[in-house]
């Protein structure tokens, strides 16, 4: 809804923002012609994660993190376990990791195809939603539909489902993949395969604006191979840290005017970005030669500023996703035991992965008899706000002629490029609106 | 719902607090999801579509738990321009995981999480949807199983009573012909008090149920309790194992509390 005052100012809200998961809006004002104020808002209600895993067992985080968000479950769940492992001083075997990364694979899968075609691309053909595309445009739903499909039949041969998988446990898993099922995904992974390649085709067509971001991005970059499920942190300006110096490096404010906890990295003003990005820039040399040969061919660069090309690149990391699975079952051998043991005692212990949307960090303090003492979760949406407002703030200023139409769907379009998770965020983030 | 109308019966679907995977489920239904929207028009689904068909709307899914003053006047209207009000998932049934706030004091939660706990506002309790409005049937799970999903919507369709099970995970368990995890293996489960849906996904991957659709229709969980502790679970671990995903079912609720004051404290507190 737009209002425009007497005083020559302009008000754009959007009460309520479609396809993105979780509950948002956005709010810019203008006076006098120039930008006066930008706001996404969560009003989405906090579950308070944190408060209510004091006194929770230490084997108890990866199920119940787990629920702070239905799309990346995996994310929590290998975040804390890395975490909560750490604090344990145990180290897991080459195959439980290797494991860790087929599950991963097929929530990146799941959620980048979801993102992709039901709730990306439509802003690109210009539809209101997947159904309404499936009506003039069947055949890119239906191959959507099937990377999803694919994605999420992987999830439930490693987990046992796609939605909060029940098969993973400190030290490894409570019992490993069944061989034959396990084998009979290399078909389907395999046209897959050819379903992620003819993605990164489609997208690289679509039309963008001209919009260059100059934020730091961070990410995670692993010993070998593109990071998912594990790695240390670099940033675009060359500062690398051991995860276990997230929370020195990585600053958090909760804020008045959006009640959106904003994140910033010591020693910077600017905002930082996380996610599909800020990964690929900061590895694509890391990618396989099958994504490699597929971000060439859509016009990718070592590196990509502009946040509309994030479509481009998580059709890229579909293409890994896909490539890395089959690569991993095939080189599968089952033989270690599915799990360690992993003996409480008092310690602390940070964990980080690449969940879709960018980095999850889990800490845990645990006292002598395993209970938590604390824990501190920072998910990637929330390290995201202060990116999202501040290119909605340059947006609303390059396109303040564009009539409210438009506007507003750009500036959607906008906050769509980060794939905004607005469930994991806001255990953090409250929904009243104090701007006093 | 309007059987016989020509027009197709209208959809909608409403969050409240959750993690969105029980709406996810509905995406979820690859296969399923473009007939589906032949079948019912999906008119109100804002994570997946950004037109919106005015209601009233003949068939509501909800999702999440109420847990703030908005959301309380919120699900009134939800309820006002829906003809049936289905729940989907441990949240908008039970009150969800966010229900541990039930047994804690919610100021300290509060400051606990954020720096500035003076802008947060929410409610005491975290609550399923009947306990606010008439809900006409209530799907469970964390998350819930899309062939249930599927089976409640081909139900309202055809104006008949979903066939969804009420008794305990064990029939699932034996119909996989699954070997029991606690006879065997000495592991606690909750498949005896918990009801089925699920399919018996943990014991079919060698741990105990945790709980997730809930109690059955005639828990014994004092029984449970006993059995529980006989194979090495002390009070305050049966008090966490009854206390997650519908920690405010009242027979979980109820049994929790029996255990809770013997031994350590379960949760919350003020290290």
């Amino acid at each position: 809804m737009t209002h425009r005052l007497t005083d020559g100012g302009r008000v754009l809200r959007v009460g309520s923002l479609a396809r993105v998961e979780g509950e948002g809006a956005m709010h810019i004002s203008y006076r006098d012609g120039e930008v006066e104020d930008v706001q996404l808002r969560i009003y989405e209600p906090p579950r308070f994660y944190e408060a209510f895993l004091r006194g929770r067992s230490y084997n108890e985080p990866p199920d119940i993190t787990a629920r702070i968000c239905g799309i990346c479950p995996v994310a929590y769940q290998t975040s804390a376990c890395w975490a909560v492992e750490r604090a344990c001083g145990v180290t897991v075997p080459e195959e439980v990791r290797a494991m860790r990364r087929l599950l991963y694979c097929g929530e990146w899968i799941e959620s980048h195809a979801l993102h992709v075609f039901l709730l990306h691309a439509p802003d690109f053909l210009g539809y209101d939603g997947a159904i309404e595309m499936a009506a003039d445009h069947p055949d890119v739903v239906q191959r959507g539909l099937r990377l999803k499909k694919a994605g999420n039949e992987l999830m439930t041969v490693v987990g046992g489902r796609s939605v909060h998988p029940v098969n993973v446990r400190l030290g490894g898993f409570y019992r490993w993949p069944d061989r034959a099922r396990l084998r009979g995904l290399l078909p389907v992974l395999e046209s897959a395969l050819e379903d992620a390649l003819a993605t990164v085709h489609l997208v690289a067509g679509f039309e963008v604006p001209d919009f260059e971001q100059p934020y730091e991005y961070l990410a995670l970059r692993a010993e070998l191979g593109y990071p998912i499920e594990t790695g240390t942190v670099v940033t675009s300006s060359g500062e690398d840290f051991a995860v276990e110096a997230f929370p020195e490096r990585i600053l958090e404010h909760h804020l008045a005017h959006s009640n959106a906890l904003h994140a910033t990295l010591a020693g910077h003003d600017s905002p930082y970005v996380v996610g599909p990005l800020a990964r690929y820039t900061l590895n694509s040399d890391r990618l396989s030669s099958t994504a490699k040969a597929a971000a060439a061919a859509a016009g990718l660069g070592p590196e990509c500023r502009n946040p509309f090309r994030s479509i481009v690149v998580r059709a890229v990391e579909l293409v890994e996703a896909v490539s890395e699975s089959l690569r991993i079952i095939a080189d599968w051998p089952g033989e270690a035991p599915s799990y360690v043991e992993v003996p409480p005692r008092a310690g602390v212990g940070c964990g980080a992965s690449e969940a879709p949307r960018g980095v999850l960090f889990h800490r845990y303090e645990l006292d002598g008899a395993g209970l938590i003492t604390d824990a501190r979760i920072v998910p990637p949406t929330s390290q995201n706000q202060a990116a999202v407002e501040a290119d909605l703030r340059r947006m609303a200023a390059d396109w303040a002629d564009l009539d409210d139409h438009a506007l507003q769907h750009v500036c959607e379009q906008a906050i769509r490029n980060y794939d905004p998770c607005i469930s994991c965020a806001t255990h953090f983030l409250d929904l009243t609106v104090d701007r006093t | 719902m309007a059987a016989g109308n020509r027009r197709r019966p209208t959809l909608a679907v409403w969050k409240f607090a959750s993690c969105d995977g029980c709406q996810l489920q509905l995406l979820n239904c690859e296969d399923e999801l473009i007939p589906l929207s032949g079948a019912v028009e999906i008119a109100y689904f804002p994570e997946a579509t950004r037109a919106v068909v005015e209601g009233p709307y003949d068939v509501s899914l909800v999702e999440g738990s109420i847990t703030t003053p908005e959301d309380l006047e919120r699900i009134q209207r939800v309820r006002d321009v829906s003809g049936r009000l289905i729940t989907i998932g441990a949240c908008a049934t039970t009150g969800g995981i966010q229900a541990l706030r039930n047994f804690a004091d919610v100021a300290e939660f509060r400051s606990v999480v954020y720096a500035h706990p003076e802008y947060v506002a929410t409610l005491e309790r975290s609550t399923g949807i009947a306990e606010h409005v008439r809900v006409d049937f209530e799907l469970r799970g964390c998350p819930i199983d899309k062939s249930q999903l599927l089976e409640v919507l081909a139900a309202e369709l055809q104006g008949r009573r979903p066939r969804v099970a009420t008794h305990s995970v064990c029939f699932e368990c034996k119909a996989r012909g699954n070997v029991c995890v606690t006879v065997a293996h000495g592991t606690p489960c909750l498949g005896p008090v918990t009801q089925a849906g699920c399919g018996a996904l943990c014991p079919t991957f060698g741990r105990g149920c945790y709980g997730c659709f809930g109690p059955q229709d005639s828990p014994n969980t004092a029984s449970m309790a006993r059995v529980l502790g006989r194979h090495g679970m002390d009070e305050p671990q049966i008090v966490r194992l009854y206390r997650t995903f519908n920690a405010a079912a009242e027979a979980f609720r109820e049994e929790s509390e029996r255990h809770e004051g013997h031994g350590t404290r379960a949760h919350g507190g003020t290290s």
